[in-house]
């Protein structure tokens, strides 16, 4: 087996609040709790997951956009979070980051060469003329030409700033690339499109991939590996063949069974999940996802139940379906 | 054949399923929205018929036309923005573009029940829901106090409110977001209305409670009879909750019919174009595979194309689509705005 480029191990992110006029930590949201899992070199790895799943925050924690309250995060053998600022530096231009709003993620008063190049400048990388050679290359790569250079994003289509986005992630050649809900946003004639741009640059250039979805057909199209996250815990992980064709755990079973599909007539034996999502600030004892669960019992509220094999590498947290 | 976009007279369609006199007659429509000085027409020509009791999706991208489409049909266009500049809207027989303010809000609340995809654009945040649905039923139904807090009661319970007679005092905030969602539910089909129009109501929400918002209008309609409007974007959801689709195209009806014939054989290379570029689940991963990607964007309104709007991303397009396509009708009880649709086979996507 391959070294991974990315090991996390018992990854957590705590959010204080704080109320009262002291303003004293009065109780944690849990946004994500003690999550480990692998992304090996050239690997597309999905994650998927409702509201307050806590998905966003792992995707930023990898990057130490925000800092986690526990665990590790190794990037080729090196432990990022021991990391100084300093030193980070380096490692924030092999791993990049594209957003789901691509409204809200370019800077309204700058210019697309001035956007790209913005990393380049950054990270000190050539001179201004190389730069603008780089930025020319970035664009064609992306499906954008010279003529948009000059332009603002106002200027442009939601997958046309997505392009812009990812443009700029590319800019200073990572290896790694967090992409948030990239095309969630978009309308559906355009997400197809920025699927199989990000897939031709996956191909052409190498890229690993941790994809933050909640659509669950793109990601099983896209994603070589699928993680399966509920109220700040991983329920289940693996192949996607085997996720989307073996569901184990009783939330991946509802997730895919509720995902609304384009074929009329078929009335399928749906689950559907009673109540609604529970507070990350005081998730359930025990399994997190056992007060909507169709087959939970006393039991499952007394332990927190572990990731198990199930499969060929293919791992479920449920004691009732094992 | 003139190069201008002439608005559709096409022969009245045909009625429903459930045939005999349509409940709801669009005939077309012509929306307009002023933008600085000059002004563009957001919706062109939209024709349909809608049965009592049946299930209509209309289905589009942005700009498509869907959402100012129920607005004009609402009569809630932004004031002094929007305009219906051509047209008719007839709810049983009236037609709604000649009510003035009063007589139309009288309409909405009584005879169309309206959902959106945010709760809080019809709930007011510093009254209680009791409250709130109280006041819909005594000013439509002429219900006392004491009658309407039963009724809403009621309606809480039927939309799947646990103990509605303690959630009936909550405002708003103290509820979730899934439970937000039943309240503003219930305050539209208070006064069981015979037309619920549905803007993306399930659009903002996870999945899990997607599911269970559509299968709470599915028993609500079977309970009330209702029609629905769903306007929506995403396919799956038409082929879930629909018994017939029309889809929008830069401000015109391109296709419309029963949704398992326009699912099972599109005729319009755009309905096709949007099914094929959805991935389907159930496949394992098909990372190698391209999707089928529509080229191109849609069309700015300020600047269509001259003949059909689609042409320029459509790989069937040929010198003939220089000339507007009208709306055709075809055997199936179909539309469909395509010059081509008998030349040309287009790609659906296997099903299982």
């Amino acid at each position: 087996m391959t070294q991974p480029l990315l090991k996390v191990e018992n990854l957590s992110k705590h959010f204080p609040i704080h109320g009262g006029v002291l303003r004293r930590v009065t109780a944690q949201v849990k946004a994500v709790n003690d999550v480990s899992f692998e992304i090996a070199p050239g690997e597309v790895v999905g994650l998927v997951g409702e509201s307050g799943s806590g998905k966003t925050t792992v995707g930023r924690t990898l990057l130490r956009l925000e800092e986690a309250t526990s665990g590790s995060v190794r990037f080729g053998g090196t432990d990022i979070m021991s990391l100084s600022t300093r030193e980070m530096r380096a490692y924030r231009k092999r791993m990049q980051i594209i957003f789901q709003d691509p409204f809200a993620s370019l800077n309204p008063r700058e210019k697309v060469r001035e956007i790209v190049s913005h990393p380049l400048r950054l990270h000190r990388i050539g001179s201004e003329s190389d730069r603008i050679d780089r930025v020319v290359a970035l664009l064609e790569k992306v499906g954008l030409g010279t003529e948009h250079l000059e332009r603002f994003p106002h200027e442009f289509s939601g997958g046309q700033r997505q392009r812009i986005g990812i443009a700029r992630a590319l800019a200073v050649e990572p290896e790694f690339i967090v992409a948030d809900e990239p095309v969630s946003a978009l309308d559906v004639s355009i997400q197809a499109q920025v699927i199989n741009l990000l897939e031709d640059l996956c191909q052409d250039l190498g890229l690993t991939m941790f994809f933050i979805a909640h659509d669950l057909g793109v990601v099983e199209h896209f994603c070589d590996r699928v993680i399966v996250m509920y109220l700040g815990r991983i329920v289940e992980m693996g192949r996607s063949e085997d996720i989307y064709a073996r569901p184990n755990h009783p939330y991946t079973r509802a997730l895919l069974s509720a995902a609304p599909q384009p074929r009329p007539g078929r009335r399928r034996d749906r689950v559907i999940l009673k109540g609604d999502i529970p507070s990350p600030i005081d998730p359930p004892s025990g399994c997190v996802f056992r007060t909507r669960c169709p087959l939970a019992d006393a039991e499952c509220a007394r332990v927190v139940p572990p990731l198990e094999a199930v499969g060929t590498g293919h791992l479920s947290a449920c004691i009732k379906t094992r | 054949m003139t190069m201008t976009a002439e608005p559709e007279n096409a022969a009245p369609p045909r009625a429903g399923p459930a045939a005999g006199r349509p409940l709801l007659q669009v005939r077309d429509l012509q929306t307009s929205f002023r933008v600085g000085k000059s002004s563009v027409r957001a919706v062109d020509g939209v024709s349909f018929d809608l049965a009592p009791g049946e299930t209509l999706a209309i289905v589009g991208e942005s700009g498509s036309g869907k959402s100012v489409t129920s607005l004009s049909i609402m009569g809630l266009l932004p004031k002094g923005a929007g305009r219906v500049t051509g047209g008719s809207i007839r709810l049983d027989g009236r037609d709604l573009l000649g009510l003035d303010e009063p007589q139309m809000r009288d309409i909405r609340g009584r005879e169309i029940g309206m959902i959106f995809q945010e709760p809080m654009t019809s709930l007011n945040p510093v009254h209680t829901i009791g409250r709130q649905i109280s006041e819909v039923v005594m000013r439509h139904q002429g219900l006392n106090r004491a009658a309407a807090r039963r009724r809403a009661i009621e309606m809480l319970d039927l939309v799947g409110i646990p103990e509605p007679g303690r959630r009936v005092d909550n405002y708003p905030h103290e509820m979730s977001g899934g439970m937000r969602q039943r309240a503003m539910i219930a305050m539209a089909i208070s006064c069981e209305p015979r037309l619920l129009i549905a803007d993306e109501p399930t659009t903002a929400l996870d999945v899990t409670i997607q599911a269970q918002m559509l299968e709470l209008l599915r028993d609500l309609q079977a309970r009330m009879g209702m029609a629905i409007i769903f306007i929506t974007h995403d396919l799956g959801v038409v082929a879930e909750i629909a018994d017939r689709v029309v889809v929008m195209y830069a401000g015109q009806v391109v296709e419309s019919g029963e949704v398992a014939e326009i699912f099972d054989a599109p005729r319009m290379p755009y309905t096709a174009g949007l099914m094929n570029s959805i991935p389907r689940l159930g496949r394992g991963s098909r990372r190698r595979e391209r999707l089928k990607a529509i080229p191109g964007t849609v069309p700015s309104l300020f600047s269509l194309p001259p003949g059909c709007r689609f042409a320029p991303r459509c790989a069937h397009a040929a010198p003939v689509c220089q000339t507007p396509p009208p709306l055709e009708r075809i055997p199936g009880g179909r539309e469909v705005r395509c010059a081509r649709w008998q030349d040309i086979t287009l790609d659906t996507p296997e099903t299982p």
